[in-house]
């Protein structure tokens, strides 16, 4: 079982960077009537987003915001001897993103770099993996890079998917410390649900080709896609959470022998409002405790939970606080944390 | 667990849909304001009454909202 327990390690300071291009959902009326745009946009309760442009990519708005944090906290590159990128939507096919960056970022040759392929879980994952190596002891400072342009996923004229998805990139800093104290960690996986959020075409299976690019309607309401854009079979994602996430977020407060009341604020990857709602409720969570950034920068896959963090959290972190991280999506992979911050310095998000 | 409760609570999910239109009876997915949208609201009041979690497939599978209704309480 996958329960994870480490001491010592924690996150030191944060920031993040979003696209300048605010896209307004109720004037994303491209592709479907102003009317219905509505009532979708209602539902899910995603106002805004961010797109980056064309030449952008994650890790462009993980470097502005690793830049940010190098220069806010004075930290010293040369110091900095492990970089793990999280993202799916990567430069190239090879090599890994996070070796790039580590060039980029002026990082020693002696820094350990990888990248992890995961969906809206993968912050906790990443953490898990880090607060890991970092207990080895031979890891000074670590570096995670959480990075998404899903913009660039979903078709616009599949109305399952094209108000949903915005970008972004976080930077974390993460050092060994006596005062963190103990982090737990939850992760689970379930390949049998890989169909539920899936792009078909375009890797080693179904490789590019004149077909997988061809758009075409998929369903009974006329959504158009084609086979290299992403797929969401929402409802069954909606059971997949009802089932799973409030029962292993209690699993995971008793195994961590904590209680609701000690978690300062629960955060939550935002999936879109009305089911992180629906879970809220489920759990009896007091609105003040969970912060949320799904009206103003959508669904950014794995950076929405450390996004919400700086965008929400940044003057709510001092001293120590106990958070709560839960996420879940494609794969499916879900994850629960329970991390503690202490003093965590978080920087103005940057626009790029 | 009562037919007309839950024909009330699932009529109650519609904005445009007059209640009187939805019985038992109902093709519910043959109805204009059906949409995928609703099918989460579905998954989510019978969640919420009920307790019980609907996966897309047993929506898209049923017809009426009576076999809804006997779904649900067979897992209930």
């Amino acid at each position: 079982m996958a329960f994870l327990t480490f001491d010592g390690v924690g996150i030191a300071a944060m920031a993040a960077a979003v696209p300048s291009h605010v896209i307004k959902n109720y004037e994303y009326t491209e592709f479907f009537p102003r009317e219905e745009v509505k009532q979708v946009v209602d539902k899910i309760g995603i106002f805004e987003r961010r797109f980056a442009d064309a030449n952008t990519c994650s890790s462009d708005l993980c470097f502005a915001a690793a830049e940010k944090l190098i220069e806010d906290n004075q930290i010293d590159r040369s110091e900095i001897d492990l970089l793990v990128f999280i993202s799916q939507t990567p430069d190239y096919r090879m090599p890994a993103t996070s070796i790039l960056l580590q060039d980029r970022l002026h990082l020693e040759k002696t820094c350990m770099a990888f990248d992890i392929s995961l969906g809206c879980a993968a912050f906790s994952y990443g953490l898990s993996v880090i607060y890991g190596l970092m207990q080895t002891g031979h890891i000074r400072k670590a570096l995670l890079l959480d990075g998404e342009t899903r913009s660039k996923v979903y078709s616009t004229k599949d109305r399952k998917t094209a108000f949903l998805f915005g970008d972004a990139g976080v930077a974390a800093l993460i050092e060994r410390n006596e005062k963190y104290g103990k982090s737990f960690f939850s992760i689970h996986s379930d390949g049998s649900l890989g169909d539920l959020i899936k792009i078909e075409g375009g890797g080693y299976r179904h490789p590019s080709s004149l077909e997988t690019l061809k758009e075409r309607v998929v369903d009974e309401y006329g959504n158009i896609r084609n086979d290299e854009q992403g797929t969401m079979r929402g409802g069954d994602v909606f059971s997949f959470v009802i089932m799973n996430i409030p029962k292993d977020i209690k699993q995971t407060i008793a195994k961590a022998n904590t209680t609701l009341d000690q978690i300062d604020y629960i955060v939550f990857h935002q999936a879109n409002d009305f089911m992180n709602n629906h879970i809220s409720k489920k759990l009896r969570l007091p609105k003040e405790k969970v912060p949320s950034t799904i009206a103003k920068y959508g669904n950014t896959s794995s950076v929405s939970v450390p996004l919400t963090i700086v965008s929400e959290l940044k003057d709510e972190l001092e001293g120590n606080k106990n958070l709560l991280l839960s996420a879940f999506g494609v794969g499916m992979s879900w994850s629960t944390s329970i991390v503690p911050f202490v003093d965590c310095k978080i920087s103005e998000i940057v626009e790029v | 667990m009562q037919l007309d409760e839950f024909i009330s609570n699932f009529a109650d999910l519609f904005d445009d849909t007059d209640a009187s239109e939805i019985t038992a009876s109902t093709n519910y997915r043959e109805l204009e304001e059906w949409s995928s949208l609703i099918a989460l609201s579905v998954i989510a009041m019978v969640d919420d009454e009920y307790d019980v979690t609907l996966k897309g497939n047993d929506i898209t599978g049923c017809t009426t909202v009576e076999d809804l209704f006997n779904l649900v309480q067979s897992k209930a």
